[in-house]
């Protein structure tokens, strides 16, 4: 069964529509890119995913458990709101990090704000934080940045920000990480390095979703592709098809673009 | 000079009472404004329309009249034109009446600078935080305060700085700050009189008290050094 799936999604910014109708669904452990070119709704399609939007209709399902609905969307508590965000991550262009906070704060900030709402917080308090400071610290030497853990955001290289904010978003284990356009605000000497440590989540099967403009990178690293025009999936499919043998005009000339 | 060395034990006790005034008026006055001040900005950026612009519309025209003004009207108004003087007679409700003047005028100042302290964070934060499951109080003071604090800093402690010089504003309805004390020696005070000397004293008390003041802002400013915003 798919872990995610996205039914139907329309999303309107007063009277221009922008999102004419989205579904798509995603198997666990697999990577599906969205690609298309700037204005298409990609952005504004993972806000609504993440809730920083609310779509006008649709349905998003994840690992069978229904977090969004805009028929019933409006009764849910701010809590419940919470806990069903928290299915999923998503990883910003500007990489938002928390300047006030060095690296490994930035990290656990989240976790342990969200640990004390656990019953038995007050009794493994010491132990709770220690694992999370733990797992904090694994998840950054896994981004290449075990010498960094004091150092604040405003000491690091843009490349090294956005990997703090990808150990940011694991940190509270979600199901699925979205990724928009991850590698745009970095200069091109540092698109690398991100490329890399999200290649090396592929071959975890970590689930992702990753809006990009690396269209190689995008065909070495997704099991699937979206490709969205002016609102609607114009077409989508298995990378190595979708590449090698595009269907669609409009697809054929945003591809061409590229070469 | 004799004469200086002889006076000056006089002058100085009298000069402190006076500061004393001053340095109350000023520290009430902070007490005061700084949450009204917070209120206000909240009021100015509300959702709803007509408390927003009705906010902005007094805040406008409290920052575009004098404070001597402001002053003047509170003190005097309620008894000329109620007949009913509110602020109760002598050196107390002189105080009482400098001090909501006081208040009032700097909250609409420091409304503005909070205004725009908050909006000056980027949406991202908020958005950042939002994905990553805070409440919106734990985003406010965990992600956004600090933020905030860091950047009104400069322009608060401009504008405490000025209100060390502005409560002598007060001395408009008598108030018997350190102006008032100093001035006291010209007409006579304390068996001394022709004397403009203290009055251009007490300049060093102003130079001083903001002097520590800028000091402590300074710190202050460094101690919020080691994050950019
Ligand atoms: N908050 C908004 N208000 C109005 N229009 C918006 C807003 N956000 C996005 N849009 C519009 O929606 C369209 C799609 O934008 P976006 O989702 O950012 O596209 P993409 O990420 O594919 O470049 C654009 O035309 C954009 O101007
Ligand atoms: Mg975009």
């Amino acid at each position: 069964m798919a872990i995610l799936e996205v039914q139907n999604i329309h999303k309107s910014f007063g009277r221009t529509e922008v999102l004419k109708g989205i579904s798509f669904s995603l198997e666990k452990g697999n990577v599906l890119s969205i690609i298309g070119s700037s204005g298409s709704g990609k952005t504004t399609l993972l806000r609504c995913i993440n809730f920083l939007e609310t779509a006008d209709t649709g349905r998003i399902t994840v690992d069978g458990d229904v977090i969004f609905d805009s028929d019933t969307q409006a009764k849910l508590s701010p809590r419940e709101k919470r806990d069903k965000q928290l299915k999923i991550g998503l990883v910003f262009q500007q990489f938002n990090l928390f300047p006030q906070y060095n690296v490994l704060d930035n990290v656990t900030l989240a976790p342990r704000l969200r640990a004390k709402e656990r019953e038995d917080y007050k009794k493994n308090k010491k132990q709770i934080n220690a694992e999370i400071e733990e797992k904090a610290k694994a998840l950054l030497e896994k981004m290449g940045l075990s010498d960094k853990l004091q150092n604040y955001p405003c000491e690091l290289s843009g490349g090294q920000q956005q990997r703090v904010s990808i150990a940011r978003a694991m940190a509270l284990e979600p199901k699925i990480l979205f990724f928009d356009e991850p590698t745009s605000a970095l200069d091109p000497e540092l698109t690398g390095e991100i490329l890399k440590v999200i290649r090396e989540l592929a071959e975890e099967h970590m689930t992702m979703v990753i809006v990009t403009h690396e269209m190689n990178f995008a065909k070495d690293v997704s099991d699937h592709i979206v490709f969205m025009d002016h609102g609607v999936i114009a077409e989508e499919g298995r990378a190595e098809d979708l590449f090698n043998n595009p269907q669609s005009e409009r697809l054929k000339a945003f591809l061409n673009n590229y070469d | 000079m004799a004469q200086f060395f002889q006076q000056f034990p006089t002058v100085f006790a009298a000069l402190n009472v006076g500061f004393l005034q001053t340095l109350k008026l000023f520290i009430c006055t902070l007490l005061g404004a700084l949450p009204l001040g917070l209120l206000i900005s909240f009021g100015s950026m509300s959702k709803f329309k007509p408390l927003s612009l009705v906010t902005r519309l007094i805040v406008w025209v409290v920052r575009g009249t004098p404070l001597m003004i402001q002053l003047l009207i509170i003190f005097f108004f309620p008894g000329l034109v109620w007949g009913k003087p509110i602020w109760g007679g002598g050196e107390s409700g002189r105080f009482l009446a400098a001090t909501v003047a006081f208040i009032i005028n700097y909250a609409c100042y420091f409304s503005e600078i909070y205004r725009g302290g908050i909006q000056s964070i980027p949406v991202g934060q908020h958005e950042a935080s939002q994905v990553l499951g805070l409440t919106k109080s734990q985003t406010f003071f965990r992600v956004v305060l600090l933020q905030v604090v860091k950047r009104i800093v400069p322009p608060m402690s401009n504008e405490i700085i000025t209100l060390v010089k502005d409560t002598s504003l007060a001395r408009i309805i008598a108030l018997q700050e350190i102006i008032w004390a100093g001035q006291s020696f010209m007409k006579g005070s304390h068996g001394i009189a022709g004397q403009i000397w203290p009055l251009f004293f007490t300049g060093v008390y102003y130079l001083l008290f903001s002097g520590i003041l800028t000091l402590l802002f300074n710190k202050l400013e460094k101690k919020l050094s080691y994050f950019k915003v």
